[in-house]
């Protein structure tokens, strides 16, 4: 364990190869096949298989037109990426006093081992959540405690910076969803979401810079939205939806409005729901909702995007930047309450994040000074008898429902204890006969990630994504055979994506998924409003 | 990244076989990477593939599934407008395998 390691000469002889050189050999992306376990609809904890995922490696971003603009270095790892590394490493463990904390605490008492989505999945121990923080405390330990400086990494079990290490970090703080299931039973706290959003800022400091996080998080900054749309395909995709629901409602005067000044609400959603199915369809549920109100709101093509993916690497400056659309907007629109769409992360940055960011938020009317969540709105407007519902359009359905991991563990919705528990819950109970929640170690605060979150959704991270999703769909088979469940519902796009995708690789129908305004927008009756 | 034989011109593809360069597309090129996956074109391919460049070229982004969806309902009948279909022409997702015999970019984000 406490071994100094000498320069690993073995696979790379020559030591006069540069770092870039050494570590693309390390980090070289490979497809691997991945293979769904049986389901039995108990989640056990897996025997220990050393190296499991060890080569499942995210694709590294290459395109230096974006790491300019993102401010990464621009031809992979740095010569001089040990100063680096350590300097940024600095900077955080100052700026951020919880995650110098977070590594001093732990007192390796195993409580976080089994707790894991990806550690379940896989049996990888690297995926215990306490083994993948180890990978950074060692290098605190030798670097940044006095012992460890003066004694070397042998004294106080660190390690020294190598580009083996590096590579570790490059592939297990990407297997990290920072869903924060292990900090719900972790005695003492420790948030290791934090630990892993550092880790990740470290690593694009020394030019190790993972593609889809960041060609998203170039694309919301540059054209607005995580997809690309322009302006003109934003248009042209919500009169789509709007020309639909006139058409299959009969309704004249259905809208979506874009860009409308003075509207009471401006609604913003992840630009999923313009584009993917099965998000799409929660778009003509909102769009019911807030005809049914009468209330009055619009769409903004500058705040395109809900979604913030700033969040995941920790970068406060590309979160705000990627949040500032939003509020440019509110103002510029001159509305009074500000709503979000079905959007985990989203959420978490708008009702956790925004009120420092670009509060206080004194333009808004007074009674609703805060963001609002697509299903608080909803909830109230149903339990004020506002929309008539008629729950016999979800008859086939017997429906669950997935907690979002970043709305279940982040602060709170609707200004009320557990809301972010109990309102979701609450709309799909008023527009469904037949709810069944999926057993209690898989739900609510402690619920599991879907398996693909905070930049870990694309293409080349399958494997994972397969591994980290089995306890969820443990869950979901074992409602689907006690309770004939058939609809899982779901308020985050990374989830409706993941799900879609995931539910046939169980052996489940793609139909299955899809979002809670989904639901809703099947049950409203449109037509005579019954009074607000 | 690869680079693909064609015609006499190297092709670049990405990681996951989109091509880099939109330019490069070409007819014959969408065929040999469908045969690639063991996939023949049909008309019925070549509805949809047409369908997405030509909505890429106005709004630089692939259509939504549900535009598509409606267009080959228009062009191709009523039993032929549906999810269900498109899948079957594309089994690896519409948005995502017939983009790329397209020559259209990978949608990113949240889908």
């Amino acid at each position: 364990m406490a071994e100094e390691k000498a320069p690993d000469t073995k696979h790379h002889s020559g030591a006069d190869r540069e770092p870039n050189e050494i570590i693309q050999e390390y980090i070289k992306f490979e497809k691997i096949k991945y293979y769904p376990v049986e389901l039995t609809g108990d989640i056990e904890v897996p025997k220990l298989t050393p190296d499991a995922l060890v080569m499942v490696k995210p694709q590294l971003l290459t395109s230096k037109e974006v790491l300019a603009r993102l401010g990464y270095p621009e031809n992979g790892l740095r010569p001089d990426w040990k100063e680096v590394f350590l300097a940024k490493m600095d900077e955080i463990l100052k700026k951020y006093r919880s995650v110098k904390l977070f590594l001093d605490i732990c007192v390796r008492c195993g409580a976080c081992t089994d707790k894991c989505h990806y550690y379940l999945g896989t049996g990888d121990p690297l995926n215990m959540p306490v083994a993948r923080q180890e990978l950074m405390r060692r290098v605190y330990r030798r670097y940044f405690t006095v012992q460890g400086r003066l004694f070397g990494s042998k004294f106080v079990n660190g390690e020294e910076l190598s580009e083996e290490l590096l590579a570790m970090w490059y592939t297990y703080f990407y297997q990290c969803s920072e869903c924060r299931r292990c900090s719900v039973f972790c005695p003492y706290g420790i948030d290791t979401a934090e630990i892993t959003m550092a880790a990740r800022e470290i690593l694009n400091s020394v030019g190790l810079v993972q593609k889809y996080l960041h060609e998203i998080i170039d694309k919301a900054q540059v054209i607005g939205n995580n997809l690309g749309m322009q302006q003109n395909a934003i248009v042209n995709a919500l009169e789509f939806v709007q020309d639909e629901l006139i058409e299959t409602t009969g309704v004249e005067d259905i809208r979506i409005p874009i860009d409308e000044e003075g509207a009471d609400v401006l609604f913003v959603t992840p630009s999923a729901d313009f584009f993917a199915s099965p998000h799409i369809e929660s778009l003509y549920g909102y769009a019911k909702v807030f005809h049914q109100a009468g209330i009055s709101w619009t769409m903004s093509t500058h705040a395109s995007e809900g979604g913030n993916f700033g969040l995941f690497i920790h970068n406060y400056e590309h979160m705000k930047k990627i949040n500032k659309r939003i509020w440019d907007a509110a103002r510029e629109l001159k509305v009074k309450r500000v709503i979000g769409g079905e959007c985990g992360h989203m959420w978490r940055v708008l009702s956790s994040y925004s009120n420092t960011m670009f509060g206080p938020f004194d333009y808004l009317d007074p009674k609703y000074p805060r963001p609002q969540h697509i299903c608080e709105f909803t909830l109230d407007l149903i339990k004020r008898g506002a929309l008539k519902i008629d729950k016999s359009a979800n008859e086939e359905f017997t429906v669950t429902m997935h907690d979002s991991c970043q709305v279940a563990r982040g602060l709170e919705m609707g200004g009320t204890e557990f809301g972010q528990f109990e309102i979701p819950r609450g709309v799909i109970k008023g527009v469904c006969d037949k709810f069944v929640d999926m057993p209690e170690h898989t739900i609510r605060e402690r619920t599991f990630c879907c398996g693909a979150g905070q930049g870990l959704l694309g293409d080349d991270m399958l494997a994972t994504r397969v591994k980290g999703a089995m306890p969820r769909m443990q869950a979901y088979h074992y409602v689907k055979k006690n309770n004939g469940v058939n609809f899982l519902a779901l308020i985050c796009a990374i989830c409706k994506a993941q799900m879609s995708k995931m539910l046939p690789t169980y052996g489940f129908p793609m139909e299955e998924v899809g979002g809670i305004h989904q639901l809703v927008g099947r049950a409203i009756v449109l037509g005579a409003k019954e009074g607000i | 990244m690869r680079t693909l034989e064609f015609q006499g011109k190297k092709i670049e593809l990405d990681e996951d076989g989109y091509l880099t360069n939109l330019n490069d597309w070409t007819k014959e090129l969408a065929d040999t990477l469908a045969k690639e996956d063991s996939l023949d074109l049909t008309d019925a391919h070549w509805e949809v593939i047409n369908f997405l460049r030509s909505y890429y070229q106005q709004y630089q982004i692939a259509p939504m599934i549900k535009i598509l969806v409606k267009e080959i309902k228009k062009t191709m009948g009523a039993d032929k407008g549906n999810t269900k279909y498109l899948y079957q022409l594309f089994p690896d997702g519409p948005a995502k395998q017939a983009c790329r015999y397209a020559g259209l970019p990978k949608p990113t984000g949240c889908v």
